[in-house]
This record gives structure tokens, sequence and C-alpha cells, in this order.
């Protein structure tokens, strides 16, 4: 980067009448990816951009300004993912998150967990229980970290929401029982190689990982010791939606039929009859154990499913999957995130009609999605949620220079109460502006903004598991801000930022602006 | 963008002049204007001891010897007027820790504080956040849980114009799925963020967006904020009494809710006493000073209108009756619960009870819960603000008031 920025150019001294001046002064120099010269992108074009990622930085624009829209489009639906930024990669590729194993880990933190407990009660046996916590505190730190840089830096930018929709759809919060050091993995394994996948296999995954086993309780769940609380959430939350039909019964029923759907981490498989032994499944953690389940037969939405081991739990997934109410569960949740709060039935319909055809075949589902004239009306208006605000701010914000220190960005996220996996309950963040726009979100979200928009900001302070140090300031006046969102500012924001008088005053008025807090 | 219409005019150039006066705040926009409920004087505040207090450290059950054998590091000595350090006996069962000598056992001899042992929920994970949010949602512990709506947040639809506020730094779920309910952190607050042209500039950008409302009034209230604290530093210029951590927050919620809010929520955290518990004196005891002159300094602060309060102080779960090798307690079940106001017929230990001993403990570890949270605050509402059944339902689906006579 050659250019110095307004910003320290104002903190010199410079007085605030030269504002307007210095800034377009100086943009020219700012560090932008190459972009082919011509015209600057359209409102429409901009305004579809700022909805299908997390917000626009110059490699969008530059990619975008290459392929078209349709191209744009089918890259960030493809099953592949595009490389991350080789400086991010190589932030990521030291984490020892990375490279932990979940399975090994279970084992080793339940063995540490009962060598602890066996110990004398005193100072030692307390320090010993601190200093586990505090490693799997750190794993969790590390996996949001992993899930922060990429949703800032991935040119796949559509998987990366898509990534956080799913794992806020199949929520788990890492602060229960072992989680913490197995949340890294749930989100790598369990729903982001499947989040343009199918479906069907999202649940499976999300069934059979220790992570959900042991959130929703269905590791306890046994033949005599029911527990629903998994089997009713599966339902409610992960397919049917509540008051699709099912009942109190169902419930009852699919949780016999999951039962001994299960964790072992390290133990050797459990003596079983020979009538079971073929009927044992393990894989990882997970563990299908026959002498823990419930033989007799089940009647799950009208259909019986005959008592023969895991065959039917696949069985009762495909029934779920296959409900023309989770078609339409799944396609509204979609919707509302990407759409609208109020998402248009037709819009709902059409998507669910695809999601069927299809087998539940995401990218499908979401191309419809992306491609209804109702997807272009609704451009504009939708309110970001604290992470699509903090997000796209700092892309704006540092474009795609690499920040080094996620601390300050995860206290953002908390302050503005939506942490990366911090929710507690299984519903999941709440995806509709009501959530985060009330008025103590709203004056907390200018606190923040001003905190993304000062120089000092705490992003460029090296932390472990950064590979360089450097410096960085806050380029908010950039050719991004001037080519695509500058048009689409109103005279009253435009009136608001022209008042300004230092360059942090006019970047936190920018990132507040009702311009910028929608999508 | 969505269009909805403005829910009311903001107007706050007005309310800024407005507070330079003096005068008594007008609320902020906030839910149930248009419920248009008769408004009623009483004003709520919840108090939730986040971490799971040690109940049997505050209220000392002395009358039961197993209380003396189960803890022989951590007990506070049985009553005895010329200890300073024994417990102070309250009847002939129960005695309060005698670090709250000058500002609880006042208030109780005036009638103007109860307790509630054996109260609490039918959770038992002993999880500290499964059970907060199972007390903050509300419901009842079997069938379908909505997780988006907090029970004060359904009082206040109830109630229509009942002015709520969350005296914390984000909106806690007990406040979750009603319209806007303004939250603010009254804890080490320092200038308020922007200056009043900042705020203009903010706002004005605001001007005719249906968020225009909600904008205003988080800045107006970071100004009220601010407003109050310039008092303190005035009154305390004057020589007035320095407070500090929980007192001062309380005194600040004080003004609030005697000039502007009735229905609020606060906690309080730093209850999770697994080592070192301490007895009459220790971390305990200095939390439990902290919290009790906290709640004389919010009752001093309300003036008359503190005789249409209510103050319920809970927590998520009492702890193990037993001290454990660290000398603390770990995660129990039942705890009791404080209720402070004016005008309360207090100075009593009510709801249902038994003698402790080993065998009356639950699960041979913790107090049992006889007194279900919801039946209790369910009670308390309903002769409060005169509630229906049917309203009483919304806010505590499927609950049996118990009415415990003390309001």
């Amino acid at each position: 980067m050659t250019g110095r920025s307004a910003g320290t150019a104002l903190q010199r001294g410079l007085p605030a009448a030269a504002l307007a001046s210095a800034v377009v002064a100086l943009v020219a120099c700012a560090s932008t990816a190459s972009r082919p010269a011509g015209p600057p992108p359209s409102r429409a074009d901009v305004l579809w951009l700022s909805r299908v990622t997390y917000g626009l930085n110059s490699q969008t624009l530059a990619d975008f300004a290459l392929h078209g829209r349709a191209a744009f489009l089918d890259e960030q639906l493809a099953n592949t993912a595009p490389a991350l930024p080789e400086p991010i990669a190589e932030q990521i590729n030291i984490l020892d998150v990375t490279h932990a194993d979940a399975t090994q880990l279970l084992a080793a933190t339940s063995a540490e967990y009962k060598r602890i407990n066996a110990l004398a009660d005193g100072p030692e046996k307390e320090e010993a229980r601190k200093a586990l916590n505090e490693r799997g505190n750190e794993l969790a730190y590390e996996a949001a970290r992993r899930e922060v840089l990429r949703a800032i830096y991935s040119p796949a930018q559509l998987r990366e929401q898509l990534t956080w929709f799913w794992f806020n759809h199949f929520n788990v919060a890492s602060s229960k029982a072992s989680i913490r050091w197995l949340i890294g993995d749930y989100e790598e394994r369990a729903i982001r190689p499947h989040v343009l996948g199918h479906f069907r296999d999202l649940v499976m995954a999300t069934m059979t990982h220790p992570a959900m086993l042991q959130y929703l309780d269905n590791a306890q769940n046994a033949v005599n010791h029911v527990n629903e609380n998994y089997a009713r959430e599966l339902m409610e939350l992960h397919t049917l939606g509540v008051g699709s039909g099912y009942t109190q019964n169902d419930v009852q029923e699919l949780a016999r039929i999951l039962t001994g759907v299960g964790i072992n981490a390290g133990s050797p498989a459990p003596k079983l009859k020979p009538a079971w032994q073929s009927l044992y499944r393990r894989n990882g953690a997970f563990e299908f154990n026959p002498a823990r389940h419930d033989f007799t037969a089940k009647v799950l939405l009208g259909h019986t499913v005959r008592g023969r081991g895991f065959a039917e739990v696949e069985e009762a997934v495909d029934i779920l999957v296959h409900q023309p109410a989770c078609a339409q569960f799944v396609s509204r949740q979609l919707a509302i995130y990407f759409v609208s709060d109020n998402p248009p039935p037709a819009l709902v319909a059409r998507m669910a009609a695809t999601f069927s055809s299809t087998d539940g075949d995401i990218a499908r589902v979401v191309q419809v999605m992306l491609s209804a004239p109702e997807f272009t009306a609704s451009l504009g208006s939708k309110f970001k949620d604290p992470m699509h605000f903090v997000v796209s701010a700092l892309r704006l914000a540092y474009d795609t220079r690499p920040i080094l220190n996620t601390h300050p960005v995860m206290g953002w996220l908390n302050s503005l109460a939506e942490a990366p996996f911090g929710h507690q309950t299984p519903d999941g963040y709440a995806l509709t502006e009501a959530a985060w726009a009330s008025s103590g979100q709203m004056s907390r979200r200018f606190e923040i903004a001003r905190a993304i928009a000062a120089p000092n900001a705490g992003l460029f302070k090296p932390e472990e598991g950064s590979i360089a140090s450097g410096e960085g300031f806050p380029q908010l006046a950039s050719r991004t801000f001037y080519d695509a969102l500058e048009p689409l500012l109103t005279e009253r924001t435009k009136n608001a930022l022209n008042a300004a008088t230092s360059q942090p005053e006019w970047n936190t008025l920018l990132l507040s602006s009702p311009e910028f807090n929608y999508r | 963008m969505i269009s909805r219409m403005p829910k009311r005019l903001a107007v706050p150039m007005r309310r800024r002049d407005l507070l330079k006066l003096g005068a008594a705040l007008p609320a902020l926009s906030t839910v149930g204007r248009l419920f248009a409920a008769p408004a009623s004087p009483a004003r709520f505040l919840l108090v939730f001891l986040r971490g799971g207090y040690d109940c049997a450290n505050f209220l000392v059950p002395y009358s039961s010897s197993y209380y003396y054998e189960t803890r022989p590091h951590i007990a506070i000595a049985r009553p005895d007027a010329s200890g300073p350090h024994a417990a102070l006996a309250l009847d002939t069962d129960w005695a309060l820790t005698p670090i709250v000598r000058e500002t609880l056992l006042p208030l109780f001899q005036q009638r103007q504080l109860s307790f509630i042992p054996f109260a609490g929920t039918d959770d038992l994970s002993r999880s500290h956040f499964e059970t907060q949010d199972s007390i903050e949602l509300g419901e009842p512990a079997q069938g379908r849980h909505d997780f988006a709506s907090g029970f004060m947040a359904r009082l206040v639809q109830v109630l229509g114009a009942s002015e709520p506020i969350a005296f914390t730094d984000s909106l806690p779920l007990v406040f979750h799925g009603g319209a806007d309910i303004p939250n603010v952190s009254l804890k080490g607050i320092g200038k308020p963020a922007f200056d009043e042209r900042q705020t203009s500039l903010l706002t004005s950008m605001y001007a005719e967006n249906h968020l225009e409302s909600a904008v205003a009034d988080g800045l107006e209230l970071r100004q009220q904020v601010a407003v109050a604290i310039a008092d303190e530093m005035v009154a305390a210029n004057r020589g007035a009494i320095n407070t500090k951590g929980f007192a001062l927050e309380a005194q600040r919620m004080g003004k609030l809710m005697r000039d502007t809010y009735r229905v609020g929520f606060v906690d309080v955290g730093g209850w999770d006493t697994h080592v070192n518990e301490g007895g009459a004196q220790g971390a305990l005891a200095n939390n439990l000073d902290n919290l009790s002159r906290g709640l004389v300094s919010f009752a001093e602060t309300m003036g008359e209108q503190w005789k249409s309060t209510l103050v319920v102080v809970v927590s998520e779960f009492g702890r193990t009756f037993r001290e454990n090798g660290n000398n603390g307690t770990d995660h129990g079940h039942g705890s009791v619960y404080w209720v402070l106001g004016g005008t309360i017929s207090g100075g009593s230990i009510v709801g249902e009870q038994r003698p402790i001993s080993r065998a009356t403990l639950f699960q041979d570890r913790d107090y049992p819960v006889l007194n279900n949270y919801r039946a209790v605050l369910g009670g308390l509402f309903r002769v409060l603000w005169g509630l229906s059944p049917t309203q009483l339902d919304r806010v505590f689906p499927a609950a049996k008031p118990v009415d415990l006579k003390l309001v």
C-alpha cells in the first residue's frame, strides 16, 4: 500500500474544511484489487451483490465486472469453493482447531475429566479443571476466529453465509458439556460440506455428530430411558416447523426410533448378543448401540416403522425430509434469511417445489430464490443482523488486507449479542429485524461503528495464530465506496457525512447510515 | 424498503430540553402504547443473581443441626446477641447473615422485606445456562418451548403502557419477544458515546425511516443516563456519601425507575462459590453486602415511589446443602427468593416449608423446591396489577399462582 489514509492525514491536523478534497485526493491511492477499467457497477448490481455476499469489497466488484451476474452466481453456487487468499489460508492452517480430531479430543478430554474428578479436593484439582476448560475455550475461540476470517475474506461469500445459516439452523452452543472441544469439527465436518448439497445429508451429519448428540441429549436416549429432547427439535426446528401437523405422539415415537443413537469416543465396542452384532454402527465418536435401542414397532406421521435398528433412523429421516412441510419450512427459513422478514408465499412455494423435485438440493433451491423477481424486489430492505453488519463493515474498511487479530471482532459481535456459537437455545439466532433493531441495539451498533471506524481498533496487534505483524487503518472512503455505495446514499445521509469534522467521524456516520445497515 | 408507519413522531429536541430543565423524564416510546391500559403506579424490579447464590449462608436455617454438621468450615454461627459474627435471628428457625445487619435487617423489621425459602424451578439440569434460560422463558417444564418469548416481555404486553427497561448490556432473554424494550448498562458507564452534535447527525440520517424512533430513543437513553450520572457528581460535590459497585448502579436504576420506567430487570453476577465461599465473612458475605447496600440505596432513591414498588430477588438454583472439599458449595436446586417493597406485608418467611434434615433434602443433597417461581411471581403479579386469569396465563402458561399475602 502506498497511500496514506485520509484519517491519518486528518489526525495530523488537517482542517475540517479540507476534508472533502483530502478524501478525494487520497482515494486514488487506496489499495484495491485490480478491476478492469470500465463503468462503475449499476445501482441494481450493487444492491444485488450486497445481498449475495456479506458485503462489498474491491475483489467482489472485480470478480463481478469480469464475469457478469450469471457466471458470478454460478461460481458462488458451485460445489467446489475457490481457494482462500494465501495469507488467510496460512492463518487458518496454523490454528490447532484446523488439525484437531474430534474423536480423539473427546476421548482425551473425557479421560482428563475422569482423572481430575478422582483427584482429592483442593487447589490442584481446581487448577487442573481450570486449565482443561481454558484449553477448550481456546479451541472454541479458534473455531470462531476461523469462521470470521473466512466470512471476511473468502471469495465464496454465499457459501460462507450459508455455513452461518445452516449452523444456526442446526444450532449447538459451545457452553454445554464438552461442545467447546467439538464445535470447530461440527462446523467443519457436519455443516460446511453440505451447505450447498442435499438437505438430508445435513440432517444425518448433524444428528450423528457428538456435538449435537450432547447438545440435545440424544446420547442419553435409550430404551426405557427415553429422552425426547432431540426428537422434538428434529421435527420442530430442523425439518418440519412448529404447527406443521405432527403430534406429541409422533415426538415420542421418533424418540423411540432414535434410542441407541449416541456417543462412544474411546471405549471398545460393547459386547453384544450375536443377533445384534451386525446392527452395531460406529463412525468417529458416533455410535449406534443396539443394546440401547427399542426394537418394537413405531408409527411416525402415519408410517409404520418396523423395529430393526439404525435402518429405522434412516427411514425416519427419509419420511421427515420428504414431508411437504419440510420443503415449505426449510425454504421459508432460507427466504427469511436471504429475502425478507415476511417472504412472499409465492416465492416460498416455488422454492419448496424445487426442494421436493430435486430431493432437497439446496443449491437449486437457493438458485431459484436468488433468481426470482421477488428477490430483486426485496433488495436493500433486509436489515443486517450483527454478523452481516460487522463483517460488511470490515470488508469495506480493510478490503482485502488481512487483519491479524480477531479478538476485537468477537468483542463487537458479543456486544451486539450475536457471538459466534454463542446462542444457548436450539432455535438459533433470530433472522428478523425486530431482534436486532431495538433502541438499545441501535445505539450500541453506532458505538460499534465508531470502534470499527477508528484507526486503533486493535485488529493489527498480532495474536497467537497470526503470522505477520503490521498496521492498518480503516479506509472507508475508497474506490469501492465512491463507485458502488455513494450513489445509493440519500440526501440526508450525504448531508450528515458532509457535516463530519474528522475522518473517523465520517467513517462512523457511514457505517451507521441506514443505507449501510440494510442489505 | 419495507414500509412501516413510524411508531410515533420523534421529538428528541423537546425531550432534551426537558432534561435540561430537570423535569420528570417522559418515557421513551416503547411497547404497548396502543393497548392503552390504565397506567398503574405500580413498579416492579426483578433482580436476577446469576451463578446460583448459596441461600443457606444468607438465610441460615439455624434450627437445623444438620446445617452445622455438614458445613464445618463455612457455617454461620447460631444467633447470639453478643457475637458480632453470629447470625441474626428472624424467628425460631431462620436467621440472617450478620453482614446485612445495617441493610436488610432494618427493612425486615419495618416489614418491607420477606423471604421465600424452597423456591425455584423444576428444571433439574443444574446447568447455569439451561436453568437461567428456563426461568427467563417462564414456560411449563413439560411440552413445547417458545425460545423467543420471555415472561417479562409477555407481562409487558399484558400490562400495556408499563415502560419496561433492562439495566443490562444486551436485552436479556426474559424481555425477548416483545416490541422494542430498551436496555442500558449502568455499570462503569462513562461519558455518552456521542455528543449532542453527533447525536443529531446520527438521528438526522434516520428521519422518516421506520427505525427513527428506535434510533432517537436509543441515543436519548444514553443521554438520560448521562444526566443521572451528572446529578451524582453534583451530589458528590456536596459531600454525599460516595457509593460504588452495585450500590451505585442501583442508585442510578432508582432514579430511572422513579422518574420514568415501571418494569425493570437487572442481573448481578459472581455467585458461583465453588471455592472458599466464606461464612459470616468472606467472598459470599462481601457480595451479599454489596447487593444489600444496592437494594437499600434503590429504595431510598425511589422516594415516595418506593411505596408502590415491588422488588423480587431470584437466582437460578440454590447450592448443595453440604460444603464441598474446597470450602465452597456446588450446584444445587431450591433457593431463597427475596421480596421487597415499601408497603408490602413483610417481615416474614413465607411459602411452603419443611424442617431441614438429611431426610428432607432433595436427592440427598439440595433444598427441595416447594414454591415454584411461576406460581410465586404469578401470584405477586396478580395482586400487584390485578391481572385476570387469562392475562396471567399469557405470562405464565398453565401456572397455578399462589397468594403469599405479601401485597
